[in-house]
């Protein structure tokens, strides 16, 4: 009969050095699409005819139409960078996209949103070292659950940074939603959410949580978690990459610095 | 077919040895006829077998077939809510996707509802059995249960340690995907069919796709049949090994959920390397692949990976705390398997051995040779042997699918059929997924139905539950390796 604890230590460490070192983890794999407005050419709208979520639209400004471009709602189906003609979208391997105001996963035209605010200093007095998490799957694809249930890997490890899922919502600080809320999941979510002590947080968790994504809204579905609770953090991507969840979740602590602001990366 | 004549052809279609696989009602004519179809398998090679009848909009009825044939009684009891045909004699007249309480206007598949309208829900208590005795205690399960987990109530009745009876109540994911397609250009529904289930991204886009393709009558080149073999193949695989990973989470060999878990994320970033996506997702498409795909590093990255899982595998069968948790945990008995409408690896651990890439072979099945393994115990452990022998075929098809995948070009074009139907299948990793799409006169998606091998599972599973006992629970679910979003849609 194999002795497994010696399986384990001759497997050897397993566990990337992310965050604490800098380095990508996560080679070849696609983001949301950069958008360079320079290179858009007006009314070709090859874009927002292929983008089902409608992420990409036109809207009107000054009596001219341009595009908008909405990351909350994009789902990482890479067509509108196949579609357009002129390059104005590429694929980029961007995916630490977690923010703290829904404005700031809209692209503007300049970094013109004020700097986001602390949430509160209390976050990083309590729960600077450690947090608890109730997830709530209101009708994810199982996509959002399956990087979450990777980030307990041995290569993710979430454990090393004091954050834990919970059983029980009276032990959690954080109630992380994934789905659009279908109408079955709005009561349970209300529920969990009560359930919780305060200072409490939410954080919605892939396009469908943040927007509805590309299955929100139709007969039994909402369009995200804003509708029902107030929410903290946002995390588009669909799903998010483990480690963009990772940087959300250090994001909520202060433990990390925002990336995105006004829909473009601060590199 | 007149809708009378139903009953008599469906017997006469099992006597012959076929197996009803779904049934699924759209709407041709709005407002005008309702179509109800029944969707059946024969012998391995022959073609799948339709028994389609046309019922009058106003208050459609149909004799219900699902005492003779009770793995229909969900279908039936699906498109009763959701197309409005009302199933005469059904044994199980309650509702099942839609919620108590739930009250759409009109039936919501029917295209004259509008793909916007939420409909009106009020809170109503769960129809579920009653179950009298003093000693009976009832523990609900869910929805939100432990751990990071999808969204599910589990009803049980218990004494002591010993369940009477497990009541599932699913459908709270229920996201009316199958409307949301309606409308849409067939070469962007691929997105929403990779949507489905999440971790069944290929399973069900590949279905979706080869039944467009069967709909306008193309045909899609020699390198792009292996390619989607590959990637089929990447999916079993991902799927299979975080499947080990979570049973042994149940079983409590931590190393070995550790370790499975490991290997499940080493094969996801495999499948990010070669597609960019680590679900393999924004790859097909009508016609073939979006991109080609580079295979040259696939074979080593694979190789680097194999000795790990073969020790990893051969362990956990030496392992006698985690054997004794799975033999003869949650026996499915074949009749009962073939009744209720197993499918995939549950319905080959219980002595059904099929499979639809070797039966009805698609993208480059028939080119390649494969075992499929059956096991007749019917256990959770047989479950877990098919997978485990499941997982090495695989890697054998992915490395025999890379040394022989021919050049040349990986679409072909997708000439625009008007009125189109087609019928598109997949074996996943959970089983046979199948896809029906109709076009209407515009080209556009009129109706896609979506059968996913999770939502015939989970009718067989409780069935395996009753008079079993609460230790074993977790363990026999996850034997199963059930999802709910494909389940509810």
């Amino acid at each position: 009969m194999p002795v497994w604890t010696l399986y384990g230590i001759r497997r050897g460490i397993a566990t990337t050095s992310w965050p604490e070192k800098e380095g990508p983890t996560q080679p070849g794999v696609l983001g949301l699409p950069h958008y360079h407005a320079d290179r858009c050419q007006d009314n070709c709208r090859a874009c927002a005819d292929v983008c089902l979520p409608g992420a990409l639209s036109f809207e009107s400004c000054e009596a001219e139409e341009r595009l908008a471009l909405d990351y909350g709602k994009c789902i990482g189906c890479q067509l509108c960078t196949e579609a357009c003609p002129n390059d104005a979208l590429t694929k980029s391997n961007d995916w630490a996209f977690g923010v703290r105001n829904r404005d700031d996963l809209i692209w503007t035209e300049a970094l013109q949103s004020p700097p986001a605010e602390e949430v509160t200093r209390k976050i990083q007095k309590y729960f600077g070292r450690s947090l608890h998490v109730r997830h709530v799957d209101a009708g994810s694809c199982n996509g959002c659950e399956s990087e979450l249930q990777a980030l307990n890997n041995p290569y993710y490890n979430l454990h090393r940074l004091g954050i834990f899922f919970t059983p029980s919502p009276r032990f959690a600080d954080l109630l992380l939603v994934t789905g659009p809320v279908t109408y079955a999941m709005q009561g349970p979510l209300r529920e969990t959410y009560n359930a919780m002590p305060e200072p409490r947080w939410v954080m919605a968790m892939g396009a469908c949580a943040v927007s509805g994504g590309a299955s929100g809204g139709g007969y039994s579905c909402g369009h995200g978690v804003e509708e029902f609770l107030p929410v903290d953090i946002y995390v588009p991507g669909c799903p998010p990459n483990p480690a963009a969840m990772i940087h959300a979740l250090l994001l909520l602590l202060n433990r990390a610095s925002q990336h995105v602001q006004g829909g473009q990366v601060a590199h | 077919m007149r809708p009378e004549e139903i009953p008599q052809a469906c017997d006469d279609l099992m006597k012959a040895g076929g197996r009803l696989q779904m049934a699924y009602a759209w709407f041709p004519a709005p407002g005008q006829s309702v179509e109800v179809a029944y969707l059946a398998a024969t012998a391995p090679h022959e073609p799948f077998v339709f028994l389609r009848c046309s019922l009058p909009a106003d208050s459609p009825h149909l004799q219900s077939l699902a005492p003779q044939v009770p793995l229909l009684g969900w279908y039936e009891r699906e498109i009763q809510e959701l197309c409005g045909v009302t199933f005469d004699g059904h044994p199980e007249p309650r509702p099942l996707v839609l919620h108590e309480g739930a009250h759409p206007t009109m039936p919501p598949l029917d295209p004259r509802y509008q793909p916007d309208e939420m409909m009106p829900f009020t809170s109503e208590p769960w129809d579920r059995p009653p179950v009298e005795g003093d000693d009976v205690q009832t523990l609900p399960f869910g929805p939100v249960r432990a751990d990071v987990l999808e969204s599910a109530q589990i009803f049980f009745y218990y004494i002591g340690e010993a369940i009477l009876h497990c009541h599932p109540r699913l459908f709270f994911k229920h996201r009316g995907m199958e409307k949301r397609f309606e409308g849409t250009l067939p070469s962007l529904g691929v997105v929403l069919a990779e949507l489905i289930s999440g971790v069944d991204s290929i399973a069900h886009s590949l279905a979706y796709c080869q039944a467009i393709e069967a709909a306008c009558g193309c045909e899609i080149p020699e390198r792009a049949r292996y390619l989607r073999t590959v990637l089929a193949e990447l999916e079993r695989l991902y799927n299979h090994l975080h499947y080990f990973g979570h049973l042994c989470h149940t079983t409590t060999l931590k190393v070995g959920e550790a370790q499975g878990k490991l290997l499940a994320e080493q094969s996801k970033q495999i499948n990010g390397i070669l597609t960019g996506s680590r679900f393999l997702r924004g790859i097909l498409k009508p016609g073939g692949l979006r991109r080609d795909l580079d295979l040259s590093t696939l074979p080593e990255m694979l190789n680097r990976l194999q000795p790990e899982i073969t020790t990893y595998l051969r362990s956990m069968e030496e392992t006698n705390s985690h054997l004794d948790r799975l033999i003869t945990t949650g026996h499915l008995p074949l009749q009962t398997a073939y009744d209720q409408g197993a499918t995939g690896p549950v319905k080959r651990a219980s002595g059904i051995g099929r499979d639809l890439r070797g039966d009805h072979p698609y993208a480059a099945y028939d080119r390649l040779t494969m075992n499929i393994p059956v096991r007749t115990e019917g256990d959770a452990h047989a479950r877990v042997q098919i997978r485990m022998e499941e997982i090495h075929e695989s890697l054998s098809l992915i490395a025999r699918a890379a040394k022989d995948v021919p050049e040349g070009p990986v679409s072909s074009e997708i000439s625009n059929v008007s009125g189109g139907e087609g019928l598109g299948w997949c074996e996943g990793a959970r089983g046979s997924t199948y896809y029906c799409v109709h076009l209407d006169n515009a080209g556009r998606l009129a109706r896609v139905k979506i059968k996913s091998p999770s939502f015939s599972n989970w009718r067989v599973f409780p069935l395996t539950v009753h008079d079993t006992n609460m230790m074993d629970y977790a363990i026999n679910e996850a034997s199963f390796g059930l999802t709910m979003a494909g389940c509810d849609r």
